[in-house]
């Protein structure tokens, strides 16, 4: 009965606030095809990363000294790079660094992101340290960090992947922190330390799955920054190896020779901004869909 | 009020202490003896020793903290290893082109994002508010790197409107200096106009729901003074803080920008330390513009007690 009641009087409301209801509606439908553009986006990245050697048609590495620089035509989709590369590959390939770094970076991040937020907002004797370590690490412009470390760490994918992942952790643990905190205070986390449950399950059980999804929203912000940290720490000549096929490298090589070969700049520089393109809608639509509360607010993280 | 900006400027003072021991720690990163790492592994063993001594890399790791600490407060950053030189000297030396663009990049940034926020928020879900917001979401997917690389191919080679690459030092010309900087300020601020954009126009958005703009248009304000008036001395204050983060931000993006552009800037100066394992410079150029972020947001924060009562009686 009182259900019954309560469906008419919604749609009495729904019809009374028409107008304005009508638009936030239109605007979410909206959205979420855009979202599903921007993961469409996505999944077309993900699936040449992983078929790059089946559709890459010659080794990214082979050097071709005869016919470099050559522009693009049938045998060479997108041209040649300055010592006879085939560019198509390397930017397929690049897609797969690309892929393999973001979602590294991600992975790092969250995992020591995840550790240090409970341990701080649960375990409040670490709390204090903890954040300000990690308000030191946020004081540093990530791509000035990231350029630091690289110092140090030397040329490898895998030290991409550290120097980006340190930069991200203390955006990851601030926001588990945050949800821990509120969360912590919840009459069934309570009930759970009455009933004689040890920490590290509460923690693991109860407390961590409920401060998942603002985490999973920053992920795809964390991937896209990470695609556009490693490009631009390899375009600066500090990042992965230049043999190594990656966008970055591949415009490393197009701003020195911006006039006489353009489509090293064009095909890199495409490829790029359709990842972020689609990591950065898909974020705004997974963001809609898991957390209404922030609808409208921007998140998409840039740090370079 | 005097309570808080008390309180507000000392926290600035252990987030500056693990600034600085970040900085130090940054040297002992690489797996191994920082000295033959700086050397490089061709170095004869008796210059590695030298070198050692030099970075007093042969002392205990505390005493070397604490050392760095004094160094630090006496304003001394220490010797470059490949310019034979003091850091402090070959940053300020760098320090114009990176400033000067990093300003500009945010002037741009704040002219063309604020008033797309605006414009989008008050003709909110309109054609312009969708091709608009469209936009920024692009503008937002270009690394600013590819656009600087893009505008030099299109107004450089294509067009042949402006210089392809360099730098005109200000004190030849303030006109030659700011042509020469358009193109990478651009590169930097419009990217970042996309973020300002989004920022100002959800807190528009937010602000124009409340209830007291509801009751200045029913007391028959026109729309403007509501929402210029009104809404936009309130929707103001987040964007005041991500022009502050922009500020910094840009700093960052100055220093991929100038290689782009054959700027020699502060990013120069890293890139090229970082290519020489140069280690007093890089945490020279590293601590510098840590320490400005810092105090630009705490003067972000400052700011907000100027223009917000609120928290100035709180």
């Amino acid at each position: 009965m009182s259900s019954a009641l309560g469906a008419v009087g919604g749609r009495v409301a729904l019809e009374g606030a028409a107008s304005s209801e009508r638009g936030r509606w239109l605007r979410l439908l909206f959205r979420r095809k855009i979202a599903l553009v921007g993961a469409i986006l996505v999944a077309a990245n993900v699936a040449i990363a992983v078929l790059a050697p089946a559709i890459g048609r010659w080794d990214p590495q082979l050097l071709d000294v005869k016919s470099r620089l050559a522009p693009p035509s049938a045998t060479h989709w997108f041209g040649t790079d300055d010592v006879g590369r085939d560019v198509w590959s390397r930017v397929i390939y690049g897609a797969r660094l690309s892929m393999i770094v973001g979602g590294s970076v991600v992975l790092f991040s969250f995992v020591a992101g995840i550790v240090f937020g409970l341990l701080g907002g649960y375990y409040r004797r670490f709390d204090n340290a903890l954040m300000r370590v990690m308000d030191g690490i946020m004081a540093f412009p990530g791509i000035i960090l990231a350029i630091a470390m690289m110092a140090s760490l030397g040329p490898s994918v895998i030290n991409v992947v550290v120097a980006l992942g340190i930069v991200y952790v203390p955006r990851v643990a601030r926001i588990v922190r945050g949800s821990v905190l509120v969360i912590r205070e919840t009459p069934y986390v309570e009930a759970a330390l009455a009933l004689g449950v040890r920490d590290v399950a509460v923690l693991w059980k109860h407390i961590l799955p409920n401060c998942l999804s603002p985490v999973i929203v920053q992920g795809t912000f964390i991937f896209a920054a990470a695609v556009l940290g490693e490009a631009a720490l390899s375009f600066l000549g500090v990042g992965v190896p230049p043999q190594i096929p990656s966008w970055g490298n591949v415009l490393a090589e197009g701003r020195l020779y911006l006039q006489q070969a353009p489509w090293l700049t064009l095909f890199p520089g495409a490829a790029i901004m359709a990842c972020i393109l689609g990591l950065n809608l898909f974020g705004d639509g997974l963001r809609d869909l898991l957390d209404p509360k922030l609808r409208g607010v921007q998140g998409a993280a840039r740090e370079n | 009020m005097k309570i808080y900006l008390l309180r507000r400027i000392l926290a600035v003072i252990p987030v500056m202490i693990i600034v600085a021991t970040l900085a130090f720690v940054l040297i002992h990163l690489a797996p191994g003896d920082p000295a033959s790492v700086i050397a490089g592994p061709y170095a004869a063993p008796d210059d590695v020793a030298k070198l050692r001594r030099q970075l007093g890399l042969d002392e205990p790791l505390p005493m070397q903290l604490v050392h760095w600490y004094g160094r630090l407060l006496m304003g001394n950053l220490g010797d470059s290893i490949f310019l034979r030189r003091p850091v402090t000297e070959a940053v300020l030396e760098r320090l114009e082109p990176t400033l000067l663009l990093t300003m500009w990049g945010t002037l741009i940034a704040v002219l063309i994002g604020v008033p797309a926020g605006i414009v989008s928020a008050r003709y909110h879900n309109s054609a312009v508010d969708q091709s608009l917001m469209g936009l920024a979401l692009v503008g937002l997917s270009i690394p600013n790197f590819l656009l600087g690389l893009l505008m030099i191919l299109v107004f450089g080679v294509w067009l042949g409107w402006l210089p392809v690459a360099g730098y005109v030092p200000l004190d030849e010309g303030v006109w030659r200096n700011a042509r020469s900087l358009l193109m990478p300020s651009i590169s930097l601020g419009l990217v970042q106009s996309a973020l300002i954009a989004r920022i100002t126009r959800s807190s528009m958005l937010d602000v124009l729901r409340e209830q007291f703009i509801v009751s200045g248009r029913a007391k028959g304000l026109d729309e403007r003074t509501v929402v210029y008036k009104h809404a936009l001395k309130n929707a103001i204050i987040p964007t005041l803080t991500v022009i502050g983060i922009t500020f910094a931000l840009l700093v960052g993006g100055a220093v991929v920008i100038e290689t782009v552009f054959n700027i020699p800037g502060l990013g120069r100066l890293i890139i090229s330390a970082v290519l020489r394992r140069d280690y007093p410079v890089i945490q020279g150029v590293v601590l510098l513009i840590a320490v400005t972020y810092t105090v630009i947001n705490l003067l972000v924060d400052l700011a907000y007690l100027v223009i917000d009562p609120r928290i100035r009686y709180q």
